[in-house]
C-alpha cells in the first residue's frame, strides 16, 4: 500500500495553473525527495498532499484513504519551513513541542504524562531537551527547525512530510536533523520532503523527483551534485535563506569609505 | 474603606475583577495573533447592540452580547476568506457600528450624553444586579474556555497551517475565540467602556511578557496583572473621582513600563555579570 497516492493531479490559485498532471507514489518506508527550483511548485504539491492547497483535479490518497475523507492525521508530521513569525509572546520549546501532541489526544483531554515523556522524547531525538524550558525566540534557525521536527515527531507519526527543512540551517544542526530523519527511517516510517538541496540528508533519500514547470521532470536515485556546487568546502548560499535585517537603511558602507 | 459600603460599589468591584481576570486570558491569543485591536473594533460595533436594548427597553448587555458576536463572527469569516478586502471591510463594520449606536441611543428614551459616556468609558453606578449575574456568568465562560482550550488555541494561534495538518477544528475554534471576544468586550463596557476594552486584553499581555519566558507563565502573569489593574482601578476611581476605565487602563500601563524597567535592568545586570556586550560597528562611516 502507498503512504501517498497522487494521481493526475492539477492545482491553481486565482485561475493559474501550478501543477498539471502529476501523479506520485510513496510506498511505506520510501524516503523521498522532492527537488526543483522555486516556483517549480515544489511546496504547492506537498501543501495539496497535506490538504492546505485546494486540489483541482485529480485525487490523492492517504493510507490508502482518499484526502478527502482522511480524519487520522496524527498519523502525519508536517515540518514547515520555518517558525511562525515570532509576535512577542513567548513560547518556550516544550510548549511548541507540546502542540504536536494534540492530534493525538484531541483538544478535549488534557495533556497527560504520556503528552509528556513523548514530548521530552522527541526532544531527546532532535538534541535540544536542555532547551525545553527556553524561549523558542532566544534558539538559533537551526535549533527552531528542530523545534519543529521534534513537534512533528511528539506525535508518533507514520508519515513524516517536510517542507525545506536544511534552509539556512547551520551545519551543525543539518548534521542534528539528518541522524533524528534517520532514525526515523530505520524505525518503517516513511518521509517525504521538500528541498533545494540535499546535503548531509542525501545518504538517507531514496528516490529523489524533480519538479519543473508544475510537471514531474525526472524521477529516480538522487542526482549528484555537479559543477561548483560538488567542490569540496562548496558553501551554498540563497539569498531568501537568511531573513532581511530589520534596519530602515542600509548604506553601502564599502563605497562611502572608498569615496572620501 | 467607606465607599464598599454601598451596593453598586461591591457589584462594581465583582464585575471589574471577573474582567480583569478573563480580559487577558483572552487577550494572550489575540496578541499572539496580531489581532490587538480587534477588540476595540468589536467594541465599536456593540455600541449597536447597545442602542438596540435600550430602544428596545431590554438590557443592554444582553443586545450588546448578540450584536457583537454576530460582529466578531462576521469579521472572522473575512479574515478567513483572505486579508486582502478584508482591511476596508472591517473598517465599515466598525464604523458603521459606532455610527449606528450614537444614532441608536440618541433615538432611545433615555437619550442623554451622559448615559452614551457610560458606555463608552465605563462608570461604577451603572451595574445592576442583573448586569451583575450575566457579566460573572459570562465572564468564568470566557475564563474556563481560554483555559480549558489552551494547548488547541495556543496551536492555532501559534501555527495556523500545523494546526490544521494535525486535523484540529480550526474554523470552529476560530469562531469559538470571535464568539469570545465579543461576549468579553460585551461584559466589560459596564467598567472599563467599549473604548478601553481592548487596553484590558492587550495591555497586561504586553507587561507580563517582558519578563516571562512561556506562554503558560505569560497567561497567568497577565491575569494577575489584570486583575490588580482591575481592583486597584474601580478602588482608585472611587476614591479620586476619576472613570473607573482610563484609572484602570493608566494603571495597567503603569504596570507595563515598572515591569519593562525592571526587567531591562535585571537583563543588564545579569549580561554584565556575564560577559561585556560587544556593540556592533555601525553601518555607515562617515570620513572627513
Amino acid at each position: 500500500m502507498s503512504v501517498v497516492d497522487v494521481r493526475h493531479l492539477a492545482v491553481g490559485y486565482d485561475g493559474r495553473e501550478i501543477l498539471h498532471d502529476v501523479s506520485l507514489a510513496v510506498p511505506v518506508g520510501e524516503v523521498v525527495a522532492i527537488l526543483g527550483a522555486n516556483g517549480s511548485g515544489k511546496s504547492t504539491l506537498i501543501r495539496t498532499i497535506l490538504g492546505l492547497v485546494p486540489i483541482a483535479r485529480g485525487d490523492i490518497d492517504l493510507f490508502g484513504t482518499p484526502q478527502k475523507r482522511f480524519r487520522d492525521w496524527a498519523r502525519v508530521g508536517y515540518v514547515p519551513q520555518r517558525l511562525g513569525a515570532g509576535s512577542g509572546v513567548p513560547a518556550t520549546v516544550g510548549e511548541v513541542v507540546a502542540s504536536g501532541r494534540l492530534a493525538r489526544r484531541g483538544i478535549f483531554r488534557p495533556p497527560g504524562a504520556v503528552d509528556k515523556a513523548a514530548v521530552r522524547a522527541a526532544l531527546t531525538k532532535v538534541g535540544l531537551l536542555d532547551r525545553i524550558g527556553d524561549p523558542v525566540a532566544t534558539l538559533s534557525g537551526g535549533q527552531q527547525q528542530r523545534t519543529l521536527i521534534a513537534r512533528a515527531l511528539a506525535g508518533g507519526p507514520d508519515l513524516l512530510v517536510l517542507d525545506e527543512p536544511t534552509a539556512g540551517v547551520d551545519a551543525a544542526s543539518q548534521e542534528a536533523f539528518a541522524a533524528a530523519l534517520g532514525e526515523f527511517a530505520a524505525g518503517g516510517g516513511t518521509i517525504l520532503l521538500v528541498a533545494h538541496e540535499l546535503g548531509p540528508l542525501r545518504p538517507l533519500i531514496d528516490r529523489a523527483v524533480v519538479v519543473h514547470e508544475g510537471r514531474i521532470a525526472h524521477e529516480g536515485i538522487p542526482p549528484e551534485p555537479a559543477g561548483h556546487h560538488a567542490l569540496p568546502g562548496h558553501d551554498h548560499v540563497h539569498p531568501h535563506a537568511t531573513p532581511e535585517q530589520d534596519k530602515i537603511c542600509v548604506s553601502p558602507t564599502d563605497r562611502i569609505t572608498a569615496r572620501s | 474603606m467607606s465607599l464598599f459600603e454601598y451596593d453598586f460599589m461591591i457589584r462594581a468591584l465583582i464585575g471589574a475583577l471577573v474582567i480583569g481576570l478573563a480580559a487577558p486570558a483572552l487577550g494572550i491569543y489575540l496578541v499572539q495573533r496580531r489581532l490587538s485591536l480587534i477588540g476595540d473594533g468589536i467594541g465599536h460595533v456593540a455600541l449597536t447592540g447597545v442602542g438596540v436594548g435600550l430602544l428596545l427597553h431590554h438590557s443592554p448587555v444582553i443586545s450588546a452580547v448578540i450584536v457583537s458576536a454576530a460582529g466578531a463572527v462576521g469579521i472572522e469569516l473575512i479574515r478567513q476568506r483572505g486579508r486582502t478586502s478584508g482591511d476596508l471591510a472591517l473598517a465599515l463594520l466598525f464604523y458603521g457600528g459606532i455610527a449606528g449606536g450614537v444614532v441608536l441611543v440618541g433615538l432611545s428614551d433615555d437619550s442623554s450624553n451622559a448615559n452614551l459616556m457610560q458606555y463608552l468609558f465605563g462608570s461604577l453606578i451603572t451595574t445592576s444586579p442583573q448586569d451583575l449575574v450575566v457579566i460573572v456568568v459570562l465572564g468564568l465562560a470566557v475564563l474556563l474556555a481560554m483555559t480549558a482550550f489552551r494547548p488547541a488555541l495556543f496551536a492555532v494561534c501559534n501555527d495556523e497551517e500545523y494546526a490544521r495538518v494535525s486535523g484540529l477544528p480550526v474554523r470552529t475554534l476560530n469562531i469559538l475565540m470571535a464568539v469570545t471576544t465579543a461576549v468579553t468586550v460585551t461584559i466589560a463596557m459596564r467598567t472599563v467602556g467599549l473604548l478601553l476594552v481592548s487596553a484590558l486584553m492587550v495591555v497586561p499581555v504586553a507587561a507580563a511578557q517582558q519578563v516571562t519566558r512561556g506562554f503558560r507563565s505569560t497567561m497567568a502573569l497577565a491575569m494577575v496583572i489584570g486583575l490588580g489593574a482591575a481592583g486597584a482601578g474601580v478602588a482608585v476611581s472611587a476614591e479620586i473621582d476619576t472613570a473607573p476605565g482610563a484609572t484602570t487602563v493608566l494603571l495597567a500601563l503603569g504596570a507595563f513600563v515598572a515591569i519593562s524597567l525592571g526587567g531591562g535592568v535585571a537583563r543588564a545586570l545579569r549580561s554584565r555579570a556575564h560577559q561585556p556586550r560587544e556593540v556592533e560597528p555601525p553601518d555607515v562611516v562617515l570620513q572627513s
